[in-house]
């Protein structure tokens, strides 16, 4: 009782030292983000992300197309993973039989331990030729009259990002939306069935509503991880830095174009402005993030977001 | 009557629906994974494992460099960001309301919602622009931001999951504070913390991104983490994107066997924790 032991003070003294790392991290991560990038801030301002050359050798440096790219790429991720997560995370918390959830929820999982640099490998050689010679070729017969599935047929593509960016993110959606409707009461679904909904519209009309915010927060958390991912992308959005309406045209993306050119940037203006892209793409994904966990923590709170909970 | 009928349909439409979704996503991890053995399992022999690539358009070779330069990396970088990591994890939990654990908490949350190559880009201007040449060290100072805030949010998840009873029978017992949080807290949910660190690692052992610019990649054996290292990541990506079909054949193998590394570490992290706390 008299004081504290020698013990605990070296204790508190490491473990503050630990904790300390991490806020002095992320500080080292912006101050560095942005002092790499003084020279194209200087020089561009708030425009870079307006202007549209990308000219190492003329040193002109625009990122429009970059964040174009991005954004199209990661709308056709979530455009195709958010209906089918979705769909698994229902059909296990509302209707599949029990032995089968945990797993149906491990398998899909797995696809999230699987390296970004094997989805690239795989989307090369087994999904972008089965996309170039049935799938794109399709597409365009049926789909034709839209402007997104107009003109000459590529293989490694806009399109051919997304598909690979929706199988990299549906177990992230989905895991988070499970848990989220695991988390609704037992008794909006009983409220529901004694009103005599069929067991689609109790889990429909009285469970989906009031884990929405939730799932909201899945989907923008699926949307920053497809922000940010890097060498699926690169491997098949065919790397040309333009702004194209076909989906089967190449692109570019912030991640990619730091991946491929970082390495052999010569001059300081085209590192600062790869840094600066750097930049941008992690202002990005904190916003998504931080707009993420804030939905997902009010449900975890249990405020219903659905009206009144139906 | 005919309203009833209907709705019947259509919960029974919706739930075919449903289930059609699930084999929708499964699907992928089959195709991949069974592509994977199909176009790599021929390749992978014992020299595979220890003899060096060969030059191009020769049959055979392996990636022994690789194999080296990613445990070399992963285990500089597990050295680092592991104990950091969990002790700043403990911290969270012992301090739980203190000004720092907030922040901590907050900004491990900012960034494990950094894309790796972000990561990658801060690596390469705090070291490799600072010391004019690239090298495994930087590599593995990516990968190891990448594990502290990961740890962190685990171990103090896991530190959680203990009775606050025990910590109160041990202090009433006599121990000392930091007795009561390493022998009787982190003991009980040893398992816990170093399943999290083994997913960690796991997940930072596929990384590329970060690496591209820091530790480069080579084509040589080296143990030296001064130097340009090479990477089973790195070599898929350049094997993989170069044009020769020797190289693909060697991409797939070296897919294979990273895969085989995660898969293997994150299936012992998470059967080991279904066991202990899920039961």
């Amino acid at each position: 009782m008299e004081g504290r032991s020698a013990g605990d003070v070296i204790f508190k003294i490491a473990l503050t030292g630990a904790a300390l790392s991490v806020p002095t991290l992320l500080g080292f991560l912006v101050f560095e983000l942005w002092a790499g990038s003084r020279l194209a801030i200087a020089k561009y301002g708030l425009g870079f992300v307006t202007g549209t050359t990308w000219d190492p050798v003329a040193e002109d440096f625009g990122a429009l197309p970059l964040i174009f790219g991005t954004l199209v790429s990661a709308s056709i991720a979530l455009a195709i993973a958010v209906p089918l997560s979705l769909g698994v995370a229902i059909y296990l918390t509302e209707f599949s039989p029990k032995w089968l959830r945990q797993p149906v929820a491990f398998l899909i999982e797995l696809l999230a331990a699987i390296p970004s640099v094997v989805y690239g490998l795989w989307g090369i050689f087994v999904l972008v030729p089965v996309l170039k010679s049935t799938v794109f070729p399709f597409l365009r017969d049926t789909l034709g009259f839209l402007p997104f599935f107009q003109g000459p047929i590529y293989g490694n593509s806009m399109l051919a990002a997304g598909i690979i960016l929706a199988i990299m993110v549906m177990p992230y959606i989905m895991s988070v939306s499970r848990e989220v409707l695991n988390a609704v009461p037992a008794s909006q679904r009983e409220a529901a069935m004694g009103l005599g909904a069929t067991r689609w519209e109790a889990a429909w009309t009285a469970v989906v509503p009031y884990a929405r915010s939730g799932i909201i927060g899945a989907v923008i958390l699926g949307l920053g991880r497809a922000l940010g991912e890097t060498m699926a992308v690169t491997m098949l959005i065919g790397n040309r830095n333009e702004i194209a309406a076909s989906l089967f045209a190449p692109g570019y993306t912030m991640a990619a174009v730091i991946a491929n050119e970082f390495s052999e940037a010569t001059t300081d203006m085209h590192f600062a402005a790869l840094t600066y892209v750097a930049l941008v793409l992690f202002a990005v994904t904190v916003l998504v993030n931080a707009m993420a966990r804030l939905l997902i923590w009010r449900v975890g709170r249990g405020k219903p977001s659905g009206g009144q909970g139906a | 009557m005919n309203r009833v009928v209907w709705r019947r349909w259509k919960s029974r439409i919706m739930v075919s629906l449903l289930i059609a979704s699930v084999l929708v996503a499964v699907a992928p991890l089959i195709l991949i994974l069974g592509t994977l053995i199909i176009r790599g399992a021929g390749s992978i022999n014992f020299d595979f494992f220890t003899r060096m690539p060969a030059p191009a358009g020769e049959a055979g070779g392996g990636v022994a460099h690789a194999i080296v330069g990613t445990l070399l990396m992963v285990g500089t970088a597990g050295l680092i960001g592991l104990p950091l990591g969990i002790g700043a994890g403990v911290f969270c939990s012992e301090f739980p309301r203190s000004k720092l654990a907030t922040t901590a908490r907050f900004v491990a949350d900012v960034m494990n919602g950094t894309p790796s190559i972000v990561i990658g880009v801060v690596a390469w201007t705090l070291i490799v622009a600072r010391q004019k040449h690239f090298s495994g060290f930087a590599g593995s100072a990516a990968l190891a931001m990448i594990m502290i805030p990961m740890v962190l949010r685990t171990t103090e998840e896991m530190i959680k999951l203990v009775p606050h009873s025990l910590r109160e029978a041990a202090l009433a017992l006599g121990y000392p504070r930091w007795r009561t949080s390493l022998s009787v807290m982190v003991r009980t949910c040893l398992p816990g913390i170093v399943t999290g660190s083994l997913l960690a690692i796991a997940r930072v052992a596929g990384e590329t991104a970060p690496l591209l610019f820091t530790a480069l990649g080579s084509q040589f054996m080296g143990t030296n983490l001064r130097q340009p290292i090479a990477a089973l990541p790195l070599t898929v990506f350049t094997y993989a994107t170069g044009p020769y079909d020797d190289w693909h054949r060697i991409a797939w193998a070296t897919a294979l066997v990273l895969i085989m590394v995660v898969l293997c570490l994150s299936l012992i992290a998470r059967l080991a924790t279904r066991q202990r706390f899920h039961d």
